[in-house]
């Protein structure tokens, strides 16, 4: 079974983190609204998961994302 | 003209302003005493059942003749109804031959069956289907206003306006007198803002009938472009005000002032609750109270679409690099700050309810009242401005290089008085802006007009020149698609430039989102029926941002699914926003959160709640399905309708210039060590655009054979017999058409 393609690599997971596949930079404490604030993502209407596990909306604050961690930030259509 | 609070009695004054604004009523009895009734035809008025009255009327403009039509049951099985009906009507109008201008051409409203409701918001929608003078294959619009809802409450399921009148007339549908009357109306000015408060006064009976009145109208800029539109009137009770929706796109405007007509009138009787005699109203009140209440408690820290409307998403679109700036070379700017929705806010005039039809809790038309305007014939007025919504925003400011609120509210009021189409008109003005950057225009090559980025007042002139039919407002008003032919055939530059910047497929102008990261969009775009419009599927977001899509299958699923789920909120008359710019507070939780499934369920309760069939979400497509594919067969019948009309311009795909690929350089080298397997290291920036645009357009191309694999077309975009039989609509005439191109 190989990796999986959302997660960090192996040698970078104390360190980084992936947010839609994308590699982030990891630091201690770091929360959900720290990652959304890093990738700029202003969009509201947001389902936010972290290992698979759903970020509730009031909770980003507060939710902390831990190192090598697989972010997943759908964002819903709007607009448009 | 006055600037009076706009109040029947002459001594009531108000704390707020937002009443405050120039009445243009002043010789009412003169203009109605100069009409001259043409035509006077009795009708019986009626109510519809389960949605529908099961008849139609047409408008012969040339022969002065009024007629009613049965609505067959195979129209509502084969095309439910709003757009379904206009592109049938207009299929058996027309031939191969008729062109926009043509007598035979016809502008079809039609409201659909859920139309009219009050209980859910979002439903009281008009579909607008003309043969367009941009693009010469039906367009549609979907239009908010009360025109389409009063016409069904009078008993008529569409009309259909063909023919043209030898004077400027007006269509008047009088429900509660049960008569319709075609009347010579000489004197009153065509722009809308005026017009319709004109029209509003005149038919009503007094000032309680108001909100029985609606007009559509379209203006000066209708009758010299070919981007003009149509304004659908709606009473707006606390302002006093004739407030406007547009039928934005594809010069349904210009079809209707080429007809000599000056206005369409509808007077209906007062909205109830249950005109359209539903088959079981407990059932659309069920979800209608449950989304009702979403609004009232999520929008504000959703979109909030109450105090800002579509405008929320000025920020968002610069912030993920979406927004188009200076005709989509780039997409963000330092100066959006200016334009975004905040400022918005404080302009609008809040807490006042914004529906532009009963019961609609989202309230998204906003108004900014008391601006004065600074140009043109109406200088020195005070008018309340619809909008500006995100679209006019992104277009008529951000695309031109002008982050001024108060130039947006000039251009935004003159485009929509003027009858002119925003989005056109900012992606055109965007385009003459670069060509006059890239020395294809100049002074004397645009009659003195300067047009550097920014200037706003150039953009202004460039609009009053279009309505007065003067100068290169003129050559400007034709569109994109003929500016590039006129440009190149007077040798001002390179046509290969030109088909690269200018922003047009099919002949219609883009709307206002950067497309060039998401192939998903650049086909949601491009692969539409009737040209780049998102109103088909808008995909950005799931493709660029989410990666869900990251195959050319996927791609194609979404370019599938959401364009006919999209479609049939114009079979029905329903709004878009309430799908999904609220959504339920446990939508993270449902298994495609993206489709929004419990307004999906929702929309399949009020469809059998008012027509008393089953609709499930499966049937939901399948009835877009129909519609969507004989669209596509009517653009085949037009010489239109292949693989090669599908075909977008390359600015919608990747960078074009030196300068837009050295803007974002790091993400064009990193993807072309990633994605294409090149090095960048030691390339010129020439060098990597061509490299970049060969690996793009031939992931545009294979896009384009997975989505015509999954709806069912041939690798040309043909609809096979297979699909049409497979659709139960295999009408001899379609068979055969589509035989004869392969399908």
């Amino acid at each position: 079974m190989g990796a999986d393609p959302g997660a960090p690599p192996a040698a970078d997971r104390d360190t980084r983190l992936a947010v839609n596949g994308e590699p982030l930079d990891w630091r201690e404490g770091m929360t959900v609204r720290d990652v959304l604030q890093a990738k700029n993502y202003v969009f509201k209407l947001l389902i936010v998961t972290v290992n698979g596990t759903l970020a509730p909306r009031g909770s980003y604050d507060d939710f902390v994302v831990p190192a090598g961690a697989d972010v997943k930030v759908v964002h819903l259509i709007s607009g448009g | 003209m006055s600037t009076s609070p706009a109040t029947d009695s002459p001594t009531t004054s108000t704390a707020r302003d937002y009443t405050v604004r120039t009445s243009y009523t002043q010789g009412l009895e003169e203009m109605r005493a100069a009409h001259k009734v043409l035509l006077e035809v009795p009708f019986t008025p009626s109510e519809p059942e389960r949605g529908y009255n099961m008849r139609s009327l047409h408008v012969d403009l040339t022969a002065m003749k009024v007629t009613e039509k049965k609505v067959t049951q195979q129209m509502k099985d084969l095309f439910v109804g709003g757009r379904g009906f206009g592109l049938w009507y207009l299929w058996n109008a027309t031939t191969p031959a008729t062109r926009w201008n043509d007598p035979e051409n016809e502008i079809v409203i039609a409201p659909g069956p859920i139309a009219g409701i009050t209980q859910y918001p979002g439903t009281g929608k008009s579909l607008v289907v003309s043969i367009s003078p941009l693009t010469d294959i039906p367009i549609d619009c979907n239009v908010g206003g009360y025109y389409g809802p009063l016409l069904k409450f009078c008993g008529f399921d569409a009309i259909e306006i063909q023919g043209k009148a030898a004077a400027e007339v007006v269509v008047v549908v009088d429900g509660p007198r049960g008569v319709i009357r075609i009347e010579e109306c000489p004197l009153e000015p065509p722009d809308s803002h005026v017009l319709s408060e004109i029209f509003t006064h005149m038919y009503a009976t007094g000032p309680e009938d108001y909100k029985n009145v609606s007009v559509v109208s379209a203006g000066k800029g209708s009758d010299h472009s070919y981007i003009g539109c149509l304004n659908f009137s709606f009473w707006d009770l606390r302002r006093k005000a004739a407030r406007l929706k547009q039928a934005g796109r594809g010069g349904v405007g210009t079809v209707f002032r080429d007809k000599k007509l000056k206005a369409l009138v509808v007077r209906g009787p007062v909205i109830k609750a249950d005109l359209n005699h539903v088959a079981d109203r407990a059932r659309i009140q069920k979800v209608g109270s449950v989304i009702n209440k979403e609004i009232h408690d999520l929008d504000s820290s959703q979109c909030n679409m109450r105090r800002q409307g579509t405008a929320h998403l000025v920020e968002v679109m610069d912030a993920y690099d979406l927004l188009p700036v200076k005709n989509f070379q780039y997409g963000n700017h330092p100066d959006t700050k200016n334009i975004a929705s905040w400022v918005w806010d404080k302009r609008f005039t809040q807490g006042i309810p914004d529906g532009c039809w009963y019961g609609c809790t989202m309230s998204c038309s906003k108004g900014a009242d008391g601006h004065v305007v600074k140009t043109g014939p109406y200088k020195g007025d005070v008018v309340t401005v619809d909008g500006p919504e995100y679209e006019n925003a992104a277009g008529l400011a951000a695309n031109c290089g002008i982050f001024d609120p108060d130039w947006l509210l000039e251009s935004n009021f003159y485009c929509d008085t003027y009858g002119v189409d925003t989005i056109s008109f900012g992606t055109l003005c965007a385009f003459v802006m670069e060509c006059w950057q890239r020395g294809i225009l100049n002074a004397e090559r645009t009659g003195g007009l300067d047009l550097t980025w920014g200037n706003a007042e150039a953009q202004m002139e460039l609009l009053h020149q279009m309505a007065r039919g003067e100068g290169f407002g003129v050559i400007a008003g034709k569109g994109i698609r003929q500016m590039k032919r006129i440009f190149a055939e007077n040798g001002w530059g390179d046509p290969k430039l030109m088909n690269d910047i200018g922003m047009e497929v099919k002949g219609l102008e883009y709307s206002q989102y950067q497309s060039k990261e998401s192939l998903a969009q650049q086909g949601g775009y491009a692969l539409t029926n009737k040209g780049p419009q998102h109103d088909e599927a808008w995909l950005i977001f799931m493709d660029m941002v989410n990666k869900h899509l990251p195959t050319f299958e996927a791609k194609a699923e979404a370019l599938h699914y959401f364009p006919l789920f999209r479609t049939w909120f114009g079979l029905n008359g329903l709004c878009k926003l309430p799908w999904n710019d609220i959504e339920p507070a446990n939508n993270a939780e449902q298994a495609e959160p993206a489709k929004v499934p419990e307004h999906v369920h929702n929309y399949c309760e009020i469809a059998s709640g008012v027509t008393g069939i089953e609709v499930t979400k499966e049937k939901i497509i399948e009835q877009s399905e129909k519609v969507y594919n004989f669209q596509r067969i009517f653009n085949l019948r037009r010489g239109y309708g292949k693989r090669e009309h599908d075909w977008p311009p390359y600015r919608s795909v990747g960078p074009v210039t030196v300068e837009e690929y050295e803007s974002r350089a790091e993400r064009y080298d990193k993807q072309m060590r990633e994605e294409i397997g090149v090095d960048p290291e030691g390339k010129t920036t020439e060098e990597k655009i061509a490299i970049t645009r060969q690996y793009r357009e031939d992931r545009y191309s294979k896009l384009c054979d997975a989505v015509y694999k999954r709806r069912g077309w041939t690798t040309d975009g043909v609809p096979t017999v297979a699909t049409l039989e497979k659709l139960g609509i295999a009408l001899p005439e379609l068979v055969e058409l589509v035989k004869q191109h392969g399908g």
